[in-house]
């Protein structure tokens, strides 16, 4: 009787998973001021579920919620990184960082024997890291936990490290997103950014131009309460000005659903300005009159042209464009140019 | 002998906390129970719409955000006098029994379980204490296994939510009014079917993997004890009227079961960096000062007490009042318990599945009264959570949100009176002070939320002084 055996690779390279050609990157994943959410949407991921993440394709050395190491054996994971060669590693840090009251108010641990905060330790690692990755929305743009009055002076990773940062933002970030850009960084280097440094892989289109409802949009019908399986605009979807593949993605790791699949309003937990650019979360317009955020517009809405005709052009014709939040849209439709200068937005804007 | 000793960080717990405790021949004689890190959500969230209150405070917690938006919504129809419809009733409870699902399986394979199991040389398992482990080899490996299958399964309940509120966490289904996916029959027969391979984990992996644990590790049940106080607020409404209560909101000590009476809750300032407003505060009343350098405060969590005495809550305390565990009250008993209730969990939940009736309502629409106050009281995976809002002119004026990770992690009180964890340590015998594994299993016997525990915080006064 014949005996079955695997067919040898002709490929005179091993496999990359187990370590021949390419080394398992090394993730040390900083938790600073956060939910934690972050976290918990990377164990979400299914295909890699989270054991292929952390056995075949990367090595998770740290990770506060799932190290097994506690208080001096902790710390010393960390040290080994701060102290060790450069690009060794790349560092993703999830949460905001506070800078109020010289950082004291996000301790991670204690380091020749005093406190030592976030701050210093996004920047201790950031300068050994090969990459500085940015995931959720919180380290990204500072998100939930710098929202208005933001009694911390929380600020995001790219506001505290002198480096580029990759921002993978989301609240949570989908666990796509983040083992996609892992993957990316690892494997093929950096992938395109747009000009707030996210991948434009996975944030490169609005959620509205690839809305499963973009229709009911265009032929003008809309739910009135959330529950309801028309167009969510008038109840709060910020879908137009939100920047990210939710709707052809789908959430979590086995894709099954999605925000406005569930009959409810995006709420624009990708961009610069959440929360408070896009609160409140269901009404259509940026309206939160506190000192700190300064929206102009009475109406959101960078709409296709369409918009008249479904009555609800006046509102459209916003002065949004000239606010905050119409810099987020400018600056991503547009990007910016290697200089770092703002280019004119690629597509024009409905009056 | 004496001796101090500070871990920081304390891990495997949702965001990161320090535990200092004095040893004096090998026992803990003193403790306290901190955690550095702070935000601000009742400040933010004043002058927001009220409607935003359940997705924006779910934003306190990656692993409990359903108990968030739970109690959010609850507050809102208690100020705006909306009750869900029958479907909407039962649709809210699966999005939260989904989300209590996911997390004490979470907790017990990827918080508890590299307490008692030795993981492989590699990371996340490793570095890690030496020694203290006692199961073969082969137990280990077999309960690493579930470890990894543990991740699987805690998805597949994320992906209920996901189902019925769009993602996880911070799910979209739980709004004040009721849920927003309507319940056909591919969603239920979807839904039966995840659950399906939930139940199966939970029957055939963790109940006989958690007695494995208390068998090779049985002075638990004698550690981390405490006296018994439980609390635990009226929890997963079986009505949509809330007449009737899954987990009755019940007082548990010696003397007996009895009501909760809200008013007997307050809020103590003396060993936390606020000034003193006359006493312990009820939680309706004005946002304290914050004090730093404030003399003999030592934490940034308020010490909340009923009747002036530190209860704790979560499964143990549920499983008491409807009588399903009484053993004791120790770190063993806290993690039997959960585990248990996640067994009872999986039961609710496929009763419900058999409730839903399709093409029936599932919400409510209302309007928000301009002025108003609402009280959000439920349970929540750790325990009895309370979120009060006021409205002033359209716009959240005052908010409080008192967690359950508050209650455990609380610091002494007005009279002195140690906080739960801080009982729970108090006394502990430590075998060897280089590492002092008992402090971690007992901690998360709790099941820590740092991350809820903090939520408050005022000022930009400096830190270091305090921060000893």
């Amino acid at each position: 009787m014949p005996r079955i055996s695997s067919v040898p690779t002709t490929n005179n390279k091993k496999s990359i998973y187990w370590g021949a050609v390419m080394a398992r990157e090394k993730i040390v994943w900083l938790i600073t001021n956060s939910c934690g959410g972050d976290t918990h949407s990377f164990l979400n991921a299914y295909h890699p579920d989270f054991r292929q993440m952390i056995e075949e394709f990367f090595d998770l050395c740290y990770n506060n919620h799932l190290s097994a190491a506690e208080g001096d054996v902790a710390m010393s994971i960390l040290e080994a990184f701060v102290g060790g060669p450069e690009r060794a590693f790349t560092l993703v840090v999830e949460g905001s960082i506070p800078t109020a009251a010289d950082g004291m108010y996000c301790i991670l641990g204690y380091r020749n024997g005093k406190p030592w905060t976030a701050v210093e330790a996004v920047q201790d690692l950031a300068t050994k890291a090969r990459y500085v990755v940015a995931v959720g929305t919180c380290a990204a743009f500072g998100g939930p936990y710098a929202a208005h009055p933001d009694p911390i002076g929380s600020k995001p990773v790219s506001k505290i490290v002198a480096r580029p940062v990759i921002n993978v933002p989301g609240c949570p970030v989908h666990p796509d997103w983040i083992a996609g850009t892992l993957y990316h960084l690892t494997r093929y280097g950096e992938p395109r950014l747009d000009a707030y440094h996210r991948p434009v892989l996975f944030y490169g289109e609005t959620i509205h131009d690839r809305c499963e409802r973009r229709h009911y949009f265009e032929s003008g019908i809309f739910a009135a309460k959330p529950g309801e399986s028309w167009c969510m605009y008038k109840i709060g979807c910020k879908g137009p000005v939100t920047y990210a593949d939710c709707p052809v993605r789908h959430w979590s790791g086995e894709h099954v659903n999605w925000p406005v699949g569930a009959n409810t309003p995006c709420i624009g937990c990708t961009s610069p300005e959440f929360p408070d650019g896009v609160a409140p979360f269901f009404e259509h317009l940026p309206d939160l009159s506190t000192p700190a955020v300064k929206v102009t517009a009475d109406r959101v809405g960078i709409l296709s042209g369409v918009a008249t005709a479904l009555g609800i052009g006046a509102h459209l014709a916003a002065s949004i464009f000239t606010g905050r939040l119409g810099h987020t849209i400018r600056k991503a439709l547009g990007g910016v140019n290697n200089a770092g200068v703002l280019r004119k937005p690629a597509r024009r804007m409905k009056k | 002998m004496r001796k101090e000793l500070v871990i920081n960080p304390v891990t495997r717990a949702n965001n990161q906390g320090q535990i200092e405790v004095t040893l004096e021949n090998g026992t803990v004689v003193d403790c306290r129970s901190g955690c550095f890190f702070f935000r601000g959500f009742e400040i933010m969230l004043r002058g927001r719409d009220p409607r935003d209150a359940p997705y924006f405070t779910e934003r306190i917690c990656g692993i409990c955000s359903t108990a968030h938006a739970m109690a959010a919504a609850l507050a809102l129809e208690d100020l705006a006098g909306v009750r869900p419809p029958k479907n909407g009733n039962i649709l809210r409870n699966l999005i939260f029994a989904a989300d209590i699902l996911q997390n004490h399986i979470k907790h017990f394979y990827l918080f508890v379980l590299p307490d008692y199991v030795a993981g492989p040389d590699k990371s996340p398992f490793a570095p890690r204490y030496k020694g203290g482990y006692r199961l073969s080899p082969q137990v280990n490996a077999r309960l690493i296994q579930h470890y990894f299958e543990a991740a699987d399964i805690s998805r597949v309940a994320h992906e209920m939510l996901t189902v019925l509120g769009g993602k996880a966490p911070f799910t979209h289904g739980v709004l004040a009014g009721g849920a927003t996916v309507p319940p056909d029959s591919a969603v239920i027969l979807d839904l039966r079917a995840r659950l399906q391979r939930i139940k199966e984990f939970v029957r055939e992996k963790m109940l006989p993997d958690a007695q494995t644990i208390a068998d090779a590790y049985p002075e638990y049940y004698e550690l981390g004890n405490r006296p018994l106080r439980l609390l635990n607020y009226d929890f997963l409404p079986v009505d949509p009227e809330r007449n009737r209560f899954l987990f009755p909101g019940k007082v548990v000590e010696e003397t007996g079961v009895r009501e909760v009476n809200t008013a007997s809750i307050t809020e103590h300032l003396r060993h936390a960096y606020f000034a003193e407003q006359g006493g312990p505060l009820p939680p309706e009343t004005r946002q304290p000062q914050p004090q730093p350098g404030k003399s003999g405060a030592y934490s940034w969590i308020k010490a909340p007490r009923y009747e002036g005495k530190a209860f704790e809550g979560g499964p143990l305390a549920r499983l008491w009042i409807t009588g399903h565990y009484r053993r004791g009250v120790s770190a063993m008993d806290r993690i039997m318990a959960r585990v248990m209730e996640t067994d009872v969990f999986c039961n609710l939940t496929e009763e419900w599945l058999e409730e839903l009736e399709p093409d029936q309502p599932i919400f409510t629409p209302f309007e928000v009264p301009k002025e108003g106050e609402g009280l959000g009281l439920t349970g929540a995976m750790r325990g009895p959570l309370l979120h009060y809002m006021r409205v002033e002119r359209g716009r959240l004026s005052y908010y409080d949100i008192i967690t359950p990770s508050a209650w455990h992690f609380s610091p002494r009180d007005e009279k002195g009176q140690p906080g739960p964890v801080e009982e729970a340590l108090i006394g502990t015998p430590i075998e060897n002070a280089d590492k002092p594994v008992e402090i971690g299993r007992i901690i998360r016997s709790f099941d820590p939320c740092y991350a809820c525990a903090t939520h408050v915080i005022i000022g930009n006064k400096k830190l270091h002084q305090f921060i000893a």
